[in-house]
């Protein structure tokens, strides 16, 4: 292929093996990469010749590669899902790092993410907050008119952007505390902005900020680093969202 | 009761009482510079100013109690949320790195409160609990800064502080959930401003007076 140009890194990776608190940094060689390739792909390679050594492969999330599923994600160089802006990890391409470079890989870190294995850290704990109360309760029966419900153009934007969040835990893995404002934020603002989500409000961002508290994630002290990281680019105005709706939830509803 | 405590327990509570005690420090500190500038109109002047202050009698004493409390809350939550934010990540990162969120102000928040809680100790036993019969607190002052060490310790605490409030004024409106796209960044500017002012106001007192 012409115009493709291949490069060599140092990768310093993470590995811990299943079941143990504890892991190291692991140096490997990643020869002849594409600058085409996705980080993933280029771990791919990596992975084929550790299979082929004999060794333990690296384990790591991925699943849809495009982008969109929140699979994904690891700290490359310190910075989750990489150093280059709104893409998660299987859309950062090799053609962003220097041939010769020394690349850290690893997983995400907080107390609230256990590490099942290398590169795979444990993110129940954002299906806990959703279960809390990151919903709206409908009664089936006859499917509604369409536009039965109005939503002002500008709200509707609003919620779409909060939804974009695709629960990754990047934020988790960039707050210098831990915290999980980020993504509490997007999934309370998506439904609080629409007529649909507005009679569960209180209640909602009640239960999903104490389960947040109690799964042992940080307090936000506002370093804005998660929206910085965010392969969404999930704005913190949807933290001070939730910070209104906590507000009036705590002090003005019964 | 109970829903309070529940309320001001949580993170988001946590953080509005963090904003609350601070936005009135602030305001605090915006009083105390402005009666400090009276110190450049010279001895009499200060000093007028300084016994007018205490003509107010019970209301400073109820100001005082006040602040203690208002301290005692920020001082104690912060250290809370300190340690809290701490533990959240028990296996740190080999490789740091900023994002581009993280400010001087932001990320030195804990440390600079820390030293800003030291150093009013320091500045309450320096002025305020000291024997005041037989002297003037201008005399007390111009004292204490002839010491090149004193107003040395001053300018840094100072400087802790204008970095503690260019973080603290923004984050504050946003902790009360203020934020919003149109004067977000109005408030962010006025925030460094504060911060600003803060610094050059209180931090040059000290080596005027050492220069006189």
């Amino acid at each position: 292929m012409s115009g493709t140009n291949r490069i060599n890194l140092t990768l310093k990776v993470w590995r811990q093996k299943a079941g143990k608190s504890k892991g190291n940094l692991a140096e490997y060689q990643a020869k002849e990469i594409s600058t085409d390739m996705s980080f993933l792909e280029m771990l791919d390679v990596v992975n084929e010749y550790l299979t082929l050594k004999g060794e333990e492969p690296i384990a790591f999330d991925h699943d849809c590669r495009e982008g969109i599923c929140g699979m994904c994600g690891a700290v490359i160089n310190g910075r989750p899902h990489g150093q280059e802006k709104g893409t998660t990890l299987c859309q950062l391409h090799m053609r962003h790092f220097k041939d010769g470079e020394t690349v850290f890989i690893e997983p995400f870190k907080a107390k609230a993410f256990k590490n099942i294995k290398d590169l795979i850290v444990d993110r129940t704990a954002f299906d806990k907050i959703i279960q809390s109360g990151g919903f709206i309760s409908a009664n089936t029966g006859g499917a509604q008119d369409a536009n039965a419900i109005l939503i002002s153009q500008k709200n509707a934007d609003l919620a779409m952007d909060a939804a974009a969040c695709i629960g990754c835990g990047a934020c988790v893995a960039a707050c210098p505390n831990a915290s999980a404002m980020l993504f509490v934020s997007a999934k309370v603002s998506h439904l609080t902005l629409l007529p649909q989500g507005k009679p569960e409000a209180a209640a909602r961002v009640t239960a999903m900020v104490n389960t947040m508290d109690d799964l042992g994630f940080g307090n936000c002290s506002n370093e804005r680093e998660c929206e910085a990281e965010c392969p969404k680019e999930i704005s913190i105005a949807n933290i001070a969202r939730l910070n209104r709706e906590f507000i009036k939830a705590g002090f003005f509803k019964s | 009761m109970n829903w309070f405590i529940r309320v001001i327990t949580a993170s988001v509570g946590k953080k509005l009482l963090m904003a609350l005690t601070g936005i009135f420090f602030i305001k605090f500190l915006l009083i105390h510079l402005i009666g400090n500038l009276t110190i450049y109109g010279g001895d009499e002047y200060f000093n007028a100013y300084v016994k007018h202050l205490h003509s107010l009698g019970p209301i400073i004493t109820v100001l005082e109690f006040f602040m203690l409390f208002l301290a005692v809350i920020h001082i104690s939550t912060g250290l809370l949320l300190f340690f809290q934010n701490l533990s959240a990540r028990p296996f740190k990162y080999a490789v740091n790195k900023n994002g581009g969120g993280r400010t001087i102000g932001s990320s030195t928040m804990p440390y600079t409160g820390i030293f800003i809680f030291i150093f009013l100790i320091f500045h309450l036993i320096n002025f305020h609990f000291v024997d005041k019969t037989n002297t003037t607190v201008f005399d007390i002052v111009s004292n204490a800064f002839a010491n090149p060490i004193y107003v040395f310790f001053y300018v840094i605490a100072v400087a802790a502080a204008a970095f503690h409030v260019s973080h603290g004024f923004w984050s504050a409106f946003q902790t009360l959930g203020l934020n919003n796209v149109k004067y977000m960044p109005f408030i962010k500017k006025i925030g460094v401003t504060t911060s600003i002012i803060f610094g050059i106001g209180f931090g040059f007192l000290p080596i005027y007076i050492f220069i006189m």
